[in-house]
């Protein structure tokens, strides 16, 4: 691989991305195995350092690492010394004297990965689980890998992205990636959740959803956050799933092989309604699942070994395919 | 008292000789002059020490980050004679008691004269005018009133103000930053803030302020001061409401001169500052507004912060960086290397306006007979690899380490007496 930790999903070129989805591919084929367990990543000790509360995301890493049985210790900022006013320097030394190999930090604050990665404060493989509204790589990996499923060749297909884009980390790694990919990525959202200076991003951007569908080959729906309803963003939830909301009517102007996708958790009745989201061309309970084999692929690469080999199990080769 | 002669300085960089300074006066300039200790000054530039209109010496309070005396050592470190303490002390200088206090620990330090602004409300809450009038005649003698670190928002305290310290001949030093439009931001607004998922803090937020109160200004017939503008619009705004004969002046900062917003692209918290680092353009707005004269002066905004205030996230760091022994070379590098500025210009805007501004009678003087002698030497030849540890001060928020910058202060003088020479702080400086 060419890079050492997973930041921003812009840290990945073309080829870094192709053979995370194409590792992830042959990892997935392990879910369905009666013993669901690689011995790949034996003996190496995976940090799950969660500074915000996000269930979903923490057990995909969790049963990941576990899956390529590494040890796996989970350290949730409530209920440790964190929330008694300790340093994210001091955590990281911590994290160090035990010898963690891999640290996945999730973070309210945008951009403490880097810090994490870049002050020197471990020597880990630092992955970013998502930045405060900064950047949510895997998400936006398991993403394309979900659409590379259904889609075929991500090279040249059209994904619109649907929300509070301003405030999204998955936006901004979804962005970065699909491009990377060769997608068309079209944005769309009230002009008060574009930021300032989208028009530099490599995206076209759109207030009109109805306009938006009709050539889309997948559409994502983004969560909007309880806090942006009072903030005046926009004038009231009913209105913003009026303009924003995917809907049954809406679903049916999407082209017919398009699915519909979410990064969870969601607000049923806000950006999606139920019957779209438990429809039959929602792929959102399926993002899970490979959200999990993405996972093991980054893991893999990053600490294990090179991509072709997972079949070559029993290896303890620390720093083999870290370029 | 030593009397000292300063041989073949450079003065403002526009002619060749010696000075001769005895019981704190200049008394001679010409050639062949003598006294009882000579100061070599072959190659350097004379100045009158240079004035700061806006340093955060952090005592009361945060003496942990900076006192009056670190600050005063790490002034004339950088060449000043002078410096104007801020007001956001804990508790703040909003009162006859704490400004005679800070006033009271430079007079006894030593190293420069220490001018306390004085809150424009009390406890910078924005909403209570401080006792002004007690603070213009405290031992303090303040005539510079801000509350910089918030904006005084609200307009009609803005306006009371401007007219209030008419009385007394004051200024009001405004912090320009509409507060609704920067809530929780982290840095300059543009496409790179969008791109790094930091809150930004618009340009519009500083220029909405400073039009309102240009404005305000002229409605009233008040001297309005504006610290480091950071924007073109900014400059824009200035120079227009200069064109219209408003009394204003306005500041820039050093690190406003050099750095930009895509250093932020690394995350690393020592360049966090308020206003915050903005786009390339705007740099080059700054340069030009100071080089035409819009921007009236350099004020260093040195603004010291414990480590553990920058060792951390972005979101949960302190603002703030050092300026006070760098701000001289980095107007060297970006204003008289590159031709916009002459030494002269360089002493009008960091010493003559600053203490003009301030209203300080002693500092800001000419280098000519009878005045006081606060003189600089600098050394405009020489370069130094910048060390965040090689410092006066008790912070080490140093945006400028490892950075290659040109120029050194070799000698400065305080009344006469030497608080820097021979490129060393002079120990044990007395009164």
């Amino acid at each position: 691989m060419t890079f050492q930790h997973l930041l921003s999903a812009g840290d990945l070129d073309r080829t870094d991305a192709i053979r995370i989805l194409d590792t992830a591919e042959e990892l997935l084929g392990v879910a369905s195995r009666p013993i669901k367990k690689l011995p790949t990543l034996r003996g190496r000790t995976v940090v799950n350092l969660f500074f915000e509360d996000s269930t979903r995301t923490r057990i995909s890493f969790e049963a990941a690492a576990k899956r390529l049985s590494a040890d796996v210790i989970n350290f949730s900022a409530k209920g440790s010394s964190v929330s008694k006013g300790e340093s994210l320097k001091d955590t990281a030394l911590t994290l160090q004297a035990m010898g963690a190999d891999a640290v996945v930090i999730r973070h309210q604050h945008s951009g403490a990965p880097h810090r994490l990665a870049n002050a020197k404060w471990t020597n880990g493989a630092v992955i970013n689980a998502g930045d405060g509204t900064h950047e949510h790589p895997t998400q936006a990996l398991l993403d394309a890998f979900t659409m590379r499923r259904h889609l075929g060749d991500i090279e040249g297909k059209n994904i619109t992205i649907v929300g509070d884009v301003l405030h999204s980390r998955v936006a901004r790694s979804n962005a970065l990636l699909l491009d990377t990919l060769g997608a068309h990525v079209t944005l769309v959202a009230p002009p008060t959740l574009l930021p300032v200076g989208i028009e530099k991003w490599p995206v076209e951007t759109s207030y009109d959803l109805d306009t938006s569908l009709e050539k889309a080959d997948a559409v994502m729906m983004l969560r909007v956050q309880q806090e942006r309803m009072n903030a005046a963003f926009f004038p009231s939830a009913r209105e913003y799933s009026r303009r924003y909301g995917l809907d049954t009517p809406r679903l049916n102007r999407l082209p017919d092989h398009a699915i519909v996708m979410h990064p969870g958790p969601m607000n049923r009745g806000m950006e999606i309604t139920a019957d779209v989201a438990d429809h039959v061309r929602s792929v959102i309970v399926e993002q899970v699942t490979n959200g999990v084999a993405v996972r093991m692929a980054v893991l893999y690469l990053l600490l294990g070994g090179a991509a072709g080999d997972t079949e070559t199990t029993d290896r303890d080769s620390a720093n083999e395919g870290r370029a | 008292m030593t009397s000292y002669v300063i041989r073949g300085a450079n003065i403002l960089g526009e002619s060749t000789n010696d000075i001769t300074i005895e019981d704190g006066v200049i008394t001679g300039i010409g050639t062949g002059l003598t006294a009882d200790e000579s100061i070599d000054a072959t190659g350097l530039v004379a100045l009158p020490g240079l004035v700061d209109l806006h340093t955060h010496v952090r005592e009361p309070g945060r003496e942990d980050a900076e006192t009056v005396l670190s600050g005063s050592r790490a002034a004339a470190r950088g060449g000043f004679t002078c410096v104007h303490a801020m007001a956001n002390t804990d508790p703040v200088a909003d009162t006859a008691g704490v400004v005679e206090q800070v006033w009271r620990l430079g007079r006894e330090g030593g190293y420069c004269d220490v001018q306390p602004v004085g809150a424009v409300t009390i406890g910078l809450g924005g909403s209570r005018l401080a006792e002004l009038g007690a603070m213009a005649d405290s031992a303090a003698g303040v005539r510079v009133f801000s509350d910089d670190g918030k904006c005084v928002s609200d307009a009609v305290i803005m306006r009371r103000a401007l007219e209030y310290v008419k009385a007394f001949d004051g200024v009001i030093a405004q912090h320009a930053q509409e507060p609704r439009l920067t809530e929780g931001a982290q840095m300059n607004e543009g496409p790179l803030s969008g791109e790094l998922g930091l809150t930004g803090w618009p340009a519009v937020a500083e220029e909405a302020i400073i039009a309102r109160d240009v404005l305000l200004a002229e409605h009233v017939g008040s001297r309005l001061h504006v610290c480091h503008l950071s924007t073109r619009g900014s400059v824009e705004i200035i120079r227009w409401a200069k064109g219209r004969g408003i009394d204003v002046t306005a500041e820039v900062t050093p690190h406003h001169l050099l750095l930009s917003d895509d250093l932020v692209r690394s995350y690393d918290p020592i360049y966090k500052v308020n206003p915050p680092l903005r786009s390339n353009d705007d740099v080059a707005a700054v340069r030009e507004g100071l080089a035409d004269g819009t921007i009236d002066i350099v004020a260093t905004d040195h603004a010291p912060h414990p480590m553990e205030d920058k060792e951390c996230e972005w979101s949960a760091a302190a603002f703030g960086m050092l300026g006070l022994e760098t701000a001289l070379s980095v107007v060297q590098q970006t204003m008289v290397d590159t031709g916009l500025l002459t030494w002269a210009q360089v002493a009008d805007k960091m010493s003559i306006k600053p203490a003009e501004i301030g209203r300080v009678r002693n500092q800001g003087r000419p280098i000519e007979v009878g005045e006081p002698a606060n003189i600089v030497l600098i050394d405009p030849a020489a370069t130094r690899i910048i060390d965040a540890r090689d410092t006066a001060s008790l912070s080490r928020n140093n945006p400028y380490a490892g950075l290659t910058l040109p120029g050194e202060i070799v000698a400065t003088l305080l009344r006469g007496r030497p608080t820097v020479l021979g490129r060393a702080l002079v120990e044990g400086v007395t009164v």
